[in-house]
């Protein structure tokens, strides 16, 4: 099987994941919503050099993940994937800050260093906490609740019919790379002369096939209108999960848990 | 008065790139007729069912579905009553799940929610995929897939049903249940196809096309009967009128 193929199965199993169910798959996506985008902007208000403040806030995502039953491998694979990206941001930091901020024994560690540690933690907690959105919700669960939650039309429509694109562009390119490597002998990959026409068939192709998706749904009664099944209301639970999460995270983010652990521990009272 | 008349009158269709797929066809199909649309490739087969449902728009001539004519208009009381099921049912089906695949027009039909729960189940049960209502459609086998996909037209309960190659990548099994299914139904049936058992056992009207022309538009007995018209229509006779292949083989 090719990369591309493993990669659109991959892709497919975050769907799969969003079919099951659980505690956590029975939250209103709504709720979900509201708790991951505070969640992501707790993560995101911590200062520069802050690592021992982040660590509680990963109860969020395992708990989650143990609720929701969701397997752990696929979820980090996928965490791996966006990993380079991040790393790029950070990556200069122990060069450009080299500011002592810490001192292990004869090990001195500079700012940078713990800044770039901090940006890697964000980065595991934010891209967990949204893979687990994705999984436990589903994206047409997430259309659903933005529309719930008055964001545009145009928006959700635009984003679901983005996620079904990139099914339709990854199905297409997977048969038109299996084509060319079933008659390229050399095994040199793509050469950068073909890559031209390969990649204006690709877009010809999908946007022919999306067209005749778009067909079959005009068919269907689609006038723009996106109608989803789902829960309309919120229940008492979505309200306590919404809450209880909100409130986690600003002690969290206002204590020190660790620290405060810490010092009760080598008796600081 | 029939609601479920279909009237075609001099339609001509040419695609923006020039190429003249319909050059003038007039044809009447009335309630409750199973029709074929047979012809070789490139006859003008497909381009003709997407008139039916308003997807290309003729360049000059009619279509008139039961009591509308079909214009911008008119358009979803013809698409509420003409179900198209595609070719290729990857195309068709694009929801996360077989369940929510079949209500989709349902739901676009503004039914309540428990109207289309029951109409989801029971087009499911029609076409024997009940069992599936939970499964994503991707993981389905191709004969699971033509189900699920006619059942997503069935949901919407309509007069009319249009199927391009119903039977095209079936297995032979998948496909003798199909033709059972079709049989079963009471709907209008206007089939486009290159599967002319499939016609033999459905439908009793055959309308042949030839470079956007109808060559023929007789009773399908008739026109199988006719080796110098299928010659023409680049067809043969079907399989079944074929005769044992042991016993008379062929020169």
């Amino acid at each position: 099987m090719s990369k591309m193929e493993s990669y659109w199965l991959d892709l497919r199993q975050l769907d799969e994941m969003a079919i099951h169910k659980s505690v956590i798959h029975h939250i209103h996506p709504c709720a979900k919503l509201l708790t991951t985008v505070i969640f992501l902007t707790v993560v995101a208000s911590f200062s520069k050099y802050e690592v021992s403040g982040l660590f509680p806030m990963f109860f969020y995502p395992m708990l989650l993940m143990i609720l929701g039953e969701l397997p752990l491998g696929p979820i980090m694979h996928r965490v791996l994937l966006a990993l380079p990206f991040v790393m790029f941001i950070g990556i200069f930091n122990p060069l450009l800050d080299q500011i002592p901020f810490l001192q292990i024994g004869p090990l001195l560690i500079s700012g940078g260093w713990i800044s770039l540690f901090s940006i890697f933690l964000r980065f595991l907690l934010a891209v967990t906490a949204a893979l687990i959105l994705v999984a436990t919700t589903g994206i047409d669960g997430i259309g659903m609740a933005l529309l719930q939650l008055k964001v545009p039309r145009v928006f959700v429509v635009q984003l679901l019919f983005m996620y079904r694109y990139l099914y339709v562009l990854l199905e297409e390119l997977i048969r038109t790379i299996r084509a060319h490597s079933l008659r390229s002998f050399q095994g040199e990959g793509i050469k950068i002369g073909v890559w031209g026409s390969l990649l204006g068939q690709l877009l010809l192709r999908t946007i022919d096939r999306a067209q005749r998706i778009y067909g079959a749904m005009l068919c269907r009664g689609f006038d723009g209108e996106i109608r989803l099944i789902g829960r309309k209301k919120l229940v008492g639970i979505d309200i306590v999960y919404f809450l209880g999460w909100s409130i986690f995270f600003i002690v969290v983010r206002l204590v020190n848990i660790p620290q405060w652990l810490g010092t009760l521990l080598i008796g600081g009272y | 008065m029939s609601h479920h008349i279909i009237e075609i009158n001099d339609l001509e269709y040419t695609y923006p790139d020039k190429t003249q797929a319909l050059s003038g066809l007039s044809f009447k199909i009335l309630h409750g007729e199973s029709v074929a649309i047979v012809g070789a490739n490139g006859a003008g087969k497909s381009t003709l069912l997407s008139h039916l449902i308003g997807i290309l728009v003729p360049t000059k001539g009619t279509v008139r579905i039961g009591d509308y004519p079909l214009t911008k208009q008119t358009l979803p009381q013809i698409r509420r009553s003409v179900g198209m099921v595609f070719q290729n049912p990857d195309d068709q089906l694009f929801m996360p799940t077989v369940f929510e695949d079949v209500a989709f027009g349902p739901l676009n039909l503004g039914l309540p929610l428990q109207e289309v729960e029951s109409r989801v189940m029971s087009a499911l049960e029609r076409v024997g995929a009940a069992h599936l209502r939970e499964r994503p459609p991707y993981k389905l086998s191709s004969g699971q897939k033509r189900s699920v996909a006619i059942a997503s037209v069935l949901s919407m309960l309509p007069d009319i049903l249009v199927m391009d190659e119903p039977t095209s990548g079936l297995d032979p099994q998948a496909r003798r249940q199909l033709i059972m299914l079709l049989t079963s139904f009471t709907h209008t049936k206007i089939i486009a196809t290159h599967d002319l058992d499939l016609v033999l056992d459905v439908c009793e009207r055959t309308i042949v096309l030839h470079n956007g022309l109808i060559l023929a538009d007789r009773p399908t007995m008739q026109i199988f009967s006719d080796t110098a018209l299928l010659t023409q229509a680049h067809l043969e006779k079907p399989l079944g009128m074929q005769g044992c292949p042991i016993c008379t083989p062929r020169s």
